[in-house]
């Protein structure tokens, strides 16, 4: 059973017309024995942002995975507009994925980390984009820097640069603010909320109650595999002393 | 701030320039960090000068040893090279935004391959010249068979070794494991390339060696079909 | 909306371990029966002596590990990379460890053979060259096996390991045959099976089959025994 979402009522359009950008329906992915993620639903539209929450072991890597397409799930599907995950060259193409490791080449440079992404991406003006989104993240002085020589806060701005080029159109963060300074956290966020307004599908998993829920349109509180608590989020007036109040109880009530 | 432009055109996936990209990106990287590279040469080097100076010429002619030298000396230096083929991948999780992208798991695999045997061959542009001279092997037109020898067997472990380099990247103890698992599929490569070699060396005609270039020849048709075959089964899912 | 549901408990049928497995013991007695007539009841071999008896223990050793137990553990390799059934992973563990045991007793009792036949511990001769390789390949196997603690991702690898062994075999047996074939040696290591009388027949069938019950026996065991850790290890971690 699955409760469509509706955007924000911010008045940020929703991007397509044919339905929903990413679905998903009793993803269940078991390990062993042992189910990591245990009967996730959701609908997401183009525009829409998800901040994920959860204690550490909740399932949310595991989850993000499976929307991302690197993992198959045990059963149950997950489509992006409309295909099915893990997809086909063009449904990958479509996904950028940032987690908290750089997943970047430490002996190449920035330059040549984020070209190489975009030109495996198929992006035809390789060079312009890679300039373009280095100059976004505020990283481009640094282009010809070997990555290896930068700062984790520098990395992780070239780690997103790199999952950005493409222009993907739907982002899979997991726990993106890590090691980012206060430049980075903004040029982030920038850059993060121009894409939600070019109709991209945002899924963000973090610690920070409050940066994720600055994004968010909707958010979660996953645990034991499953979504224990979800809610639409308007922009106007959330109370997040409250949401983080709600948020200790649950996970506390669950650990107990 | 510019928007990222979402509708940005696209060209779809091509298996050999995705391939062709992959291999000169770990070529790129070998290249900045040479330590690899090092380490084969410095071994193969190493190795002939020991091999020199335990050997009594007047108890084993050169063309005797020569061959088995030149192809322990290609297994051993061969395998240094393999184990940072995916390492490099996993260092940072580079490998998951590899996965991920539209790039096909077959172009990933090709594209190691090629990085590997390139690595392969650099070092046997050393290993070669050094064999020969600490051997005082004849040099002459029929080395141009060993060298078709070479290129066969550096194909047959490049791929093979490629493959296994990626199984091994998923265990403990990789390096360990590694030469464990890869060389008793190195036997049908090696024997028949010290074989032929052999054969060249002592001016015999090449085609009593035919034999065994047909068998390097099989090998490689078979195992880089195969192994492009398994590879995405190392990749879980 | 998320359903809420519990993880359901795996339902692997958990074999009891027995205390006393009657399987085994039916075949480690016909085995001792099977040496027993090979040793006391048997005649000896005109030609090659005494130690000739040794054939009643090296050939069927080698045929069981060569054929069945690597051929077991390849076939299971391959239809585990198509089915995916952890029963599959199984059986290729026990094939190849039995398997390295009886070919463990090939690789002992030939240069035993060779020892007292002709004074060297060690001849080149195809047959168990291509066993010494092979071993090897399985302890490759199972070390590989021993390098990842996952049950699913040491299937898989596993799986992608025994498939490629498979199609190694042939090579492996090609290049042993063509090197031997350019130093024949004189001595073939077993001799014709047509050629025995009777009673020397009937000495190998027996013992070809007793020892093949305790490959079965063998691989029963383990087979189970790789069961129950695998159901122990499902429930630590769930």
């Amino acid at each position: 059973m699955q409760s469509p979402h509706e955007t924000g009522a911010t008045g940020v359009a929703s991007a397509s017309a044919s339905g929903p950008a990413l679905t998903a329906e009793a993803l269940v992915r078991a390990f062993g024995g042992r189910r990591a993620v245990n009967g996730v639903s959701l609908t997401l539209q183009g525009g829409a942002c998800l901040a994920l929450f959860g204690p550490n072991g909740a399932g949310k890597t595991t989850l993000l995975r499976l929307l991302g397409g690197l993992l198959k799930p045990t059963t149950g599907t997950t489509r992006l507009h409309g295909q099915p995950l893990p997809g086909d060259a063009e449904t990958r193409r479509l996904v950028g994925l940032i987690s908290h490791h750089a997943m970047l080449y430490p002996a190449l440079s920035v330059r040549e980390n984020v070209r190489f992404a975009a030109e495996c991406q198929g992006v035809i003006d390789a060079d312009e984009a890679t300039t373009r989104v280095l100059t976004q993240l505020r990283v481009v002085d640094r282009a010809d820097t070997a990555v290896r020589y930068l700062s984790r806060g520098l990395q992780q701005r070239v780690s997103i640069a790199r999952a950005l080029v493409h222009g993907p159109q739907l982002v899979l963060l997991d726990e993106p603010y890590t090691g980012l300074d206060e430049t980075g956290a903004l040029a982030l966020t920038d850059a993060l909320g121009a894409l939600k307004a070019n109709g991209a599908t945002l899924v963000l998993v973090t610690h920070n109650l409050s940066e994720g829920l600055a994004l968010a349109t909707h958010s979660a509180i996953m645990q034991h595999g499953t979504f224990v608590d979800e809610q639409p989020v308007s922009s106007s007036g959330f109370d997040v002393s409250a949401y983080q109040a709600k948020y200790r109880a649950l996970v506390h009530e669950g650990l107990a | 701030m510019s928007a990222p432009r979402l509708s940005t055109t696209h060209r779809p996936p091509s298996y050999l320039a995705d391939a062709w990209r992959i291999a000169r990106k770990d070529l790129l990287i070998e290249f900045r960090t040479r330590s690899a590279f090092l380490a084969a040469t410095v071994f193969a080097v190493l190795a002939v000068v020991i091999f020199r100076f335990t050997w009594d010429p007047t108890a084993i002619p050169a063309m005797d040893l020569a061959p088995g030298v030149l192809w322990v000396i290609f297994t051993f230096s061969g395998l240094l090279g393999l184990n940072r083929s995916f390492g490099l991948e996993l260092a940072e999780r580079a490998y998951d935004g590899l996965l991920a992208s539209q790039v096909s798991r077959e172009a990933i695999f090709t594209g190691k391959v090629i990085a590997n045997l390139v690595f392969v061959l650099c070092v046997q542009t050393l290993a070669l010249p050094a064999v020969a001279l600490f051997f005082d092997l004849p040099v002459g037109p029929s080395w141009g068979i060993i060298v078709a020898i070479v290129l066969l067997a550096s194909l047959g472990l490049s791929a093979v070794g490629t493959l296994f380099a990626a199984i091994a990247s998923n265990t403990r103890l990789a390096e360990l494991l590694l030469p464990m698992m890869t060389l008793p599929f190195f036997v049908p490569l090696v024997i028949p390339a010290a074989q032929a070699t052999a054969v060249v060396l002592r001016g015999q005609p090449i085609a009593e060696g035919m034999a065994w270039l047909k068998v390097l020849l099989a090998f490689d048709l078979v195992f880089v079909f195969a192994c492009i075959m398994v590879f995405p089964f190392t990749i879980e899912e | 909306m998320s359903s809420v549901s519990s993880a359901a408990p795996r339902s692997a049928t958990v074999p009891e371990p027995k205390g006393f497995d009657a399987f085994l013991a039916i075949a480690m007695v016909a085995v001792i029966a099977a040496c027993a007539r090979a040793l006391f009841f048997t005649p000896i071999d005109a030609m090659l002596g005494a130690a000739q008896k040794i054939f009643y223990v090296h050939v069927p050793a080698a045929i069981i590990g060569l054929y069945f137990a690597c051929g077991l553990l390849f076939i299971s390799s391959i239809m585990y990379l198509w089915i995916k059934d952890e029963r599959l992973d199984r059986l290729a563990e026990s094939s190849a460890e039995v398997g390295l045991v009886f070919m463990g007793i090939v690789l002992v009792t030939g240069p035993v053979w060779a020892r007292s036949s002709w004074g060297t511990w060690w001849v080149w001769e195809a047959r168990i060259t291509s066993t010494l390789f092979l071993w090897l390949l399985v302890v490759g196997y199972l070390v590989l096996r021993s390098g990842v603690e996952s049950i699913e991702v040491r299937a898989r690898l596993s799986a992608v390991m025994g498939t490629l062994a498979a199609l190694l075999v042939p090579f492996i047996h090609l290049t042993v045959k063509l090197f031997r074939g350019m130093h024949p040696e004189p001595v073939v290591l077993a001799p014709e099976k047509p050629k025995m009388p009777p009673e020397m027949l009937m000495s190998f069938g027996l013992s070809m089959a007793a020892f093949l019950l305790l490959f079965f026996a063998l691989l029963r065991l383990r087979f189970r025994w790789a069961t129950l850790r695998d159901a122990r290890t499902a429930m630590e971690a769930a």
